[in-house]
């Protein structure tokens, strides 16, 4: 691994040749050459479906290209599974971990290593190896009692026994707080001086221009830019990425400053699943005209909190959440939908929309709570369909015919219409759960704007988002979940980012209230 | 050159429709073999069993008489199915139907009571398999238990407390020691379109049930209910609805449904009790669900072909000396093909141009 002279860039490690993938009709990758060199950390910048993980997944074996060629130590070489990519010395840590949660650390370790490698010793090699890369991490702990961060951790050391000469992360940081993205940042930058060659996967361009030597840029499938994107600014790469400029949304407060539209007071609720989190003692308000962002990292209770919220679940006690000044906590979501409130869950299909279902039933899932989509019991197929015109004209849907089936929309323009589905009833409050994650930037500038604009109307809403910089783009207030328990807010122009994060990681908040449990368990 | 099953954008209507019908052909094909091995004419046997009930008239009225039982059970089954609800039982909601429903029947049996009768039967027995019926749904609601399994257990206790209700307390003492019950008294009896005719008005009533069953699954805010909960459960959860209280609801009606057969059954065409009233009705009524498509018009349809197998398995049994296993043969066979072509709505083939290497340089 010492190959690389000074001066000379080192030969590719790793080169694709004019590599295209079709899936059916459509053309995820096109024509698409890059060359990985040793001791470089090589940016893939791109939005969601420009074609990113559908290249990597050809670099690792799980897919195989229908044209183009890769090269290895210049070599062709051919991919037909992920065993012979790691045979060749290239490792991958998903985005969506494999673990099995009851399984300690080394056993899943273990699960995921080649027949070949020896069993024994392993945890004392897990351990060697989390000491030496800096990747704390307990081997015989079970992983169902670990953070997002520390299962990342498993995922690269499983990658790291096999000594790879080429890593490839996918999207990494994208659920890590910001103390741990800089862990990880100087785990990469060790195994870079070791010579590795390391593919990082991110559509975040601070990231990008703090930690890579080049960037590979994609837009729909084709590379539109290599570049060090150390000389160039965000703004820059963002122009690449999206292919024109970014329009900065408007947001300015309306808080009308009067009662809470929602009112949340001593919400403890144990989890419905075991691997679930508690909520504890949660204590908040939203005014209308407001929009409080909940900031945090990926399990830390949001999908509770959601679901209570929504009525998806049910409190304890009716007063522990009123909508407009109403006892709601016992109420169903249904009643909840007539008292005036909305909700967007963070799934688009299978939880917001039923797939295979068209989009007027699909507005049906919610509508017909209160709307005029149903009466005595009857549907109305007519409105149903103006109100999916209406949905569509309202927030620019794209789609190939009036009434497509829901699984048949991309990602962004199923988001607008789930979005806008909820919107268009002008509730008087709204919860959304990651208002714009896996969404174009077109399509996310015109989700938040809509939400503040809906702020300006006078609704109090509440977003729940693990995307920081959307919450300092349009929130007024943001608090912190961590372990099932929230902050104290913060008024945006106050808050700082290291502070979040901090409170991101658990630290800083206050301490679990003793007898809490014993009383409302 | 490679196969691949590539996933649809949208589902395909148009296979929707063809592929009950690919799973026909496919049976038809994998019967001729199978008469061809057992050493019978493949295609004269395929014409016994499937031509031949349909060119005579008494052959055509016989189908819709053992349609309708099929088409009462099989629409039931279709709400539990779609609201992802899996009656196994509608075989025991049946015979409980039909001993409920009979028992009224034995009870007034020369008292000459008047002809309230068969209403009340109808009633009873169809409240009685919904009641049946909703022990399995309880039990999963409640306790978690798999609604499969004790659904189909139950079958073999409705099975056990008809064998001993005919055998003992309600045996015709005139019967010849038979296991049987007394005739019905004609106020308990279906009544016929003619004196001739075994086609009774129960097959009336099935097509009712259909067109009802059409309008609530297409038009109503319970039928969105029931597919929705079925086809996305969590977004089920987000519109607002129950999904136990549906599991308890679905189970409730397909019951009803199923009891109602069994007692339509016994007073229109068997006319008495005895074991053996249904020769797996409700089993069949499982593969007339699915052929089907879960959809009351495709259930009709379905419910008629699989009538024909009855009968054209009795004139085979007769004609060709094979075993009337072969009809279930059959029945198994189809229920397979079908499960196998709905494959098709959501996938499809696609020929690749050769491995993918032929494009390489290497």
């Amino acid at each position: 691994m010492d190959e690389a002279p000074t001066g000379e860039p080192p030969a590719p490690l790793l080169e694709a040749i004019e590599i295209s993938k079709a899936f059916g009709d459509f053309l995820a990758n096109d024509r698409i050459s890059l060359a990985i060199r040793p001791r470089e950390i090589h940016a893939l910048l791109g939005e969601n479906g420009a074609g990113k993980s559908t290249l990597v997944k050809i670099f690792y074996g799980l897919l195989q290209p229908s044209a183009g060629e890769l090269r290895y130590q210049g070599r062709p070489i051919e991919l037909r599974n992920p065993a012979q990519a790691r045979a060749l010395g290239i490792g991958m840590v998903f985005q969506h971990f494999s673990l099995f949660e009851q399984l300690t650390v080394a056993e899943n370790v273990a699960l995921g290593l080649d027949r070949a490698t020896p069993l024994a010793g392993l945890p004392e090699r897990v351990a060697e190896v989390s000491r030496a890369y800096g990747l704390a991490l307990e081997p015989h702990r079970a992983v169902w009692r670990l953070s997002v961060g520390e299962r990342q951790r498993i995922e690269i050391v499983r990658c790291l026994l096999q000594d790879p000469k080429l890593l490839i992360l996918d999207e990494p940081t994208s659920v890590l707080t910001p103390p741990e993205v800089e862990q990880l940042f100087r785990t990469l930058r060790v195994l870079r001086e070791e010579g590795r060659a390391i593919l990082y996967i991110s559509h975040k361009l601070d990231e990008v221009r703090a930690l890579c030597d080049t960037a590979t840029i994609l837009r729909a499938g084709k590379v539109v830019a290599t570049c060090d994107p150390r000389a160039e600014s965000a703004q820059s790469l963002a122009r690449m990425m999206v292919g024109g400029e970014v329009g900065a949304v408007r947001a300015d407060s309306a808080r009308t400053g009067g009662a809470p539209r929602l009112a949340v007071r001593g919400l403890t609720l144990a989890p419905d699943d075991p691997h679930g989190v508690r909520l504890d003692d949660i204590h908040l308000e939203v005014a209308g005209g407001e929009i409080v962002g909940i900031a945090g990292v990926a399990g830390n209770g949001q999908d509770e909190l959601f679901g209570a919220l929504s009525g998806e679940r049910h409190a304890r006690r009716a007063d522990a959440i009123r909508i407009d000044g109403r006892d709601a906590g016992l109420l169903s979501i249904t009643e909840r939908r007539r008292l005036g409130a909305a909700f967007v869950p963070d799934e688009r299909l299978g939880h917001a929309t039923a797939p295979r279902f068209s989009l007027s039933e699909n507005a049906l899932i919610s509508g017909h709570a209160a709307s005029d989509m149903v009466r005595r019991g009857f549907i109305d197929r007519a409105r149903m369909l103006a109100w999916v015109d209406r949905i569509s004209e309202a927030y620019d849907v794209r789609k190939s015919r009036r009434d497509p089936e829901a699984f048949s929309l991309s990602g962004g323009n199923l988001q607008k219409y789930v979005v806008g589905r909820e919107i268009l009833r002008e509730p008087g409050l709204l919860v959304v759960s990651q208002p714009t994650w896996g969404v174009d930037a077109g399509a996310a500038a015109a989700i938040r704007q809509a939400l503040i604009d809906l702020a300006r109307r006078g609704a109090a809403i509440l977003v729940i988002s693990q995307d920081l910089d959307e919450l300092f783009e349009i929130a007024d207030r943001l608090v912190v979940i961590s372990g099932g328990r929230l902050s104290a807010p913060r008024l945006k122009r106050h808050a700082d980012r290291s502070e979040i994060g901090l409170l991101m990681a658990g630290v800083g908040m206050r301490p679990r209230r003793e007898g809490a449990h014993a009383a409302r368990a | 050159m490679r196969l691949v099953l590539e996933r649809r954008n949208e589902q395909s209507v148009a296979v929707a429709v063809l592929s009950p019908l690919l799973a026909v052909v496919l049976t038809l094909v994998t019967g001729a073999v199978l008469f061809a091995v057992l050493g019978k004419p493949p295609l004269e046997a395929l014409r016994i069993y499937f031509l031949d009930p349909l060119t005579e008239p008494w052959a055509l009225q016989e189908m819709a008489v053992k349609a309708t039982p099929l088409v009462f059970i099989a629409v039931g089954l279709s709400l539990c199915y779609l609201a992802n609800a899996w009656n196994i039982g509608a075989e025991g909601q049946f015979l409980i139907g039909a001993v409920a429903g009979g028992g009224i029947a034995v009870a007034t049996h020369g008292t000459g009571a008047g002809p309230w009768v068969l209403p009340a039967m109808l009633l009873v027995g169809a409240a009685a398999g919904a009641l049946y019926a909703l022990i399995p749904a309880f039990c999963k609601v409640r306790f978690g238990a798999s609604e499969i399994l004790v659904s189909l257990m139950l079958v073999y206790v409705a099975e056990l407390v008809l064998d001993y209700l005919v055998r003992g307390p309600w045996r015709d003492p005139k019967g010849y020691n038979f296991p049987t019950t007394a005739p019905f008294d004609p106020v308990a009896v279906m009544p016929t379109f003619s004196e001739a005719s075994r086609l009774h008005f129960g097959s009336v009533l099935a097509l009712l049930v259909v067109i009802g069953a059409a309008v609530v699954l297409r038009s109503t805010l319970k039928g969105f209910e029931i597919r929705l909960v079925g086809a996305a459960p969590k977004a089920a959860r987000f519109a607002g609805f129950d999904d136990k209280a549906l599991v308890l609801v679905t189970f409730a009606i397909s019951g009803a449904l199923a009891g109602f057969a069994g007692v339509v059954e016994v007073s229109a065409t068997v006319g008495h009790l005895q074991p053996g009233i249904s020769p797996g009705y409700g089993f069949t009524a499982i593969i007339v669900a699915f052929l089907g498509r879960l959809n009351p018009v495709g259930i009709l349809i379905a419910a008629l072909f699989l009538a024909l197998t009855f009968i054209g398995g009795e004139g085979a049994q007769i004609s060709l000396k094979v075993p009337l296993d072969v009809t279930k043969v059959f029945q198994g066979i189809l229920l397979f093909y079908v499960l196998a072509c709905d494959t098709l709505i959501l996938y499809r083939f696609r020929v690749m141009p050769a491995h993918p290497k032929a494009a390489h340089a290497a």
